[in-house]
């Protein structure tokens, strides 16, 4: 199958007075899975919408390709989309719904179900090919929605929180079949999550949202290395944000280095272990100190044993000075 | 262990019997207890009786309980003989199944379009219960008053002819906007266009909206939608307004008799007749009559769609 970039261009969304998408740009180049990662009410999911072509783009253009498809119904456009929950039809057994998209076309019975069961084969869901929606599991249901948005072949796939719906066994599950099947098809995946773990997991690139603006937009390895704003800090996780001198520094927890006493350098800030959580692999530590109300720091479980602490106890805390990365304060 | 193996087989099917009757079941017998006395004792028993009656015997003053067809033999008395033409009593069912396919047609086409504005169209719940309240006005008034209340309008000086002759559209009245079969279907669609729009808008309020989205997104244009989706999802509540129209409409004698000038024959109308007459097994078996091809209709809308899997 052949993919397309995507590219959006001051793409702005507003309903009434409210501002949901304030003219962001972004450009997903082809073949790459793009998670669009933020809280609900972020502006992500009518990102997703308009670039479906379900929501009308206020101002602004979205391409795919060479072709602007900003005023296009989503039929002409190259996209489909797998609806949060699947939105399978319950009337249709798997292989009607799979087939729909060509029955609207006018694509005769035998070919369309030939292709129908192709894709249900390409999701391993061709033995359920009779079964009605409400006989499957949910990550069945998905494999079907799948198939359903798959068979229309689009040049963008747009699934909106795929995995929600899903429990957490399954949702790791179906994550690395996502992927693989991206891989496989080579075409652009968008994908809407407000999980960091599912966007760092599956994602090329990661756009963070916060209040329908794109905060930062990166690999998963820039975004969670270098955040460049406060928002992106906190939501990304696994940071200490430290605040001094009118200036704000993000530093990843477990890049914090401890040392008992207070005599750890002139340099060196003091803190106290308020709390310390056993979790397996780390040991996650909650400091208090003058500078920051709430750091957290966590240590390997094998060099914690070597050097354990207590609650009560008063460390130095200090971080090597590449670790440190100024981050802009949020609004 | 091994008491309980013992127990077990012996214990199982009279154990299992009366759980399943009495310990868990029973608020839900005593639920259903009333509504079941009443329709048993009013509706079930009556139609046994009726049933019976109809091959029971008359003669002028009185009935006599013994069996016999002739009430049957009777009603449909001289049809061979006409054939192919088309006796009386033939002619009045066929009048009525027609004035019934009318009304359903009219009454599911305007009930479908209402209801499918109403669940799609009408985005706020506020909006959508005054306007279904709207259609219950008229049922506001009695029927006598209904019925009257046409005369002024549809009569040959009422408001419809003036309009019309005013408008220079006839040259004279309009005999046939009232007493005759329009005014009839007239006043049947009027009044049972409710009975199909609340049944469809209930199951359309169900269709999840992202199913039209999902096909739009397939390329389904909004005809392709209405047939391929939002048809197929609303038949319980078509086959459910489909059953009120159609039993009304069978069993009608008042609405056809005020509406018709009492120049219509109806099925209802016959056993109306029978029964001024005193001529009750007669009236029994056409009532039977009207009852068998009412069940057979609705077995045919109901082999559309399992309303049971659908309630």
């Amino acid at each position: 199958m052949r993919g397309a970039d995507l590219e959006l261009v001051h793409v702005t969304k507003t309903y009434g007075t409210s501002t949901a998408v304030d003219a962001i740009d972004l450009r997903i180049p082809n073949g790459a899975y793009c998670c669009l990662l933020g809280p609900s009410g972020c502006g992500k999911t009518s990102t997703l919408r308009m670039i479906a072509g379900h929501e009308a783009v206020t101002s602004g253009d979205i391409a795919i390709g060479a072709l602007n498809v900003t005023n296009l119904p989503p039929a002409k456009r190259g996209t489909a989309m797998m609806f949060q929950s699947y939105a399978l039809f319950p009337h249709l057994t798997c292989l009607d719904n799979v087939a729909f998209s060509l029955k609207m076309k006018g694509v005769g019975k035998s070919v369309r179900r030939a292709k129908a069961h192709e894709f249900l084969s390409l999701v391993a869901m061709d033995a359920y090919a009779q079964r009605y929606p409400a006989q499957l599991s949910g990550g069945q249901q998905q494999r079907v929605a799948l198939a359903r948005a798959l068979i229309t072949e689009p040049q963008v796939l747009l699934l909106d929180e795929p995995l929600s719906a899903l429990d957490p066994f399954l949702r790791i599950k179906m994550r690395a079949e996502l992927r693989r099947l991206q891989r496989q098809l080579g075409i652009v995946f968008v994908h809407v999550t407000h999980s960091q773990d599912e966007a760092m997991a599956l994602a090329d690139l990661v756009v963070v949202m916060n209040a329908g603006r794109i905060e930062q937009a990166g690999s998963p390895r820039e975004v969670f290395n270098e955040p460049k704003t406060e928002f992106v800090a906190r939501f990304i996780g696994g940071h200490n944000i430290i605040k001094r001198d009118g200036d704000a520094i993000a530093v990843r927890a477990d890049r914090m280095v401890l040392t008992p006493g207070t005599n750890a350098g002139a340099d060196a800030l003091t803190g106290t272990v308020r709390s310390i959580e056993y979790l397996g692999m780390h040991v996650h530590l909650g400091l208090e100190s003058a500078f920051a109300p709430d750091l957290f720091a966590v240590i390997p479980d094998d060099r914690f044993k070597l050097q354990p602490l207590q609650t009560g106890e008063v460390v130095g805390i200090a971080w090597a000075d590449a670790e440190a990365h100024r981050i802009a304060p949020s609004a | 262990m091994a008491a309980l193996a013992a127990e077990t087989p012996s214990g199982q099917a009279p154990g299992g019997f009366f759980a399943r009757f009495t310990a868990p079941a029973l608020p839900g017998w005593l639920q259903a207890a009333p509504l079941a006395i009443v329709f048993g004792l009013f509706f079930v028993l009556p139609l046994i009786f009726v049933t019976v009656v109809s091959f029971w015997d008359y003669n002028d003053y009185e009935i006599i309980p013994s069996f016999t067809v002739r009430s049957y033999v009777e009603t449909f008395e001289g049809c061979i003989d006409q054939f192919p033409d088309l006796c009386t009593i033939l002619q009045t069912y066929v009048s009525t199944l027609k004035f019934c396919i009318i009304v359903w047609a009219s009454t599911l086409v305007i009930g479908f379009t209402v209801a499918y504005f109403l669940a799609f169209h009408v985005r706020s719940l506020k909006w959508q219960i005054a306007l279904t309240l709207l259609c219950t006005i008229p049922f506001w008034t009695s029927n006598v008053i209904r019925m009257i209340s046409w005369i002024p309008l549809l009569g040959r000086n009422g408001l419809v002819n003036d309009a019309l002759v005013s408008l220079h559209l006839v040259r004279e009245p309009v005999g046939w906007l009232l007493y005759s079969q329009f005014s009839v279907v007239l006043a049947f669609i009027h009044l049972f266009t409710f009975f199909m729009i609340v049944p469809i808008f209930n199951s359309m309020a169900r269709i999840d909206h992202r199913l039209v989205e999902a096909a739009y997104d397939a390329g389904a244009s909004g005809w392709q939608t209405l047939w391929n989706v939002v048809i197929p999802l609303s038949k319980p509540g078509i086959v459910i307004g489909s059953i009120f129209v159609v039993t009304i409409v069978m069993g009608d004698f008042v609405t056809v008799g005020v509406m018709g000038g009492q120049q219509i024959a109806s099925a209802g109308k016959i056993i109306s007749t029978r029964l001024d007459a005193l001529q009750f097994p007669p009236a029994a078996a056409n009532a039977v009559i009207v009852l068998g091809i009412t069940l057979v209709i609705i077995n045919l809308l109901t082999r559309l769609v399992d309303i049971r899997r659908e309630l």
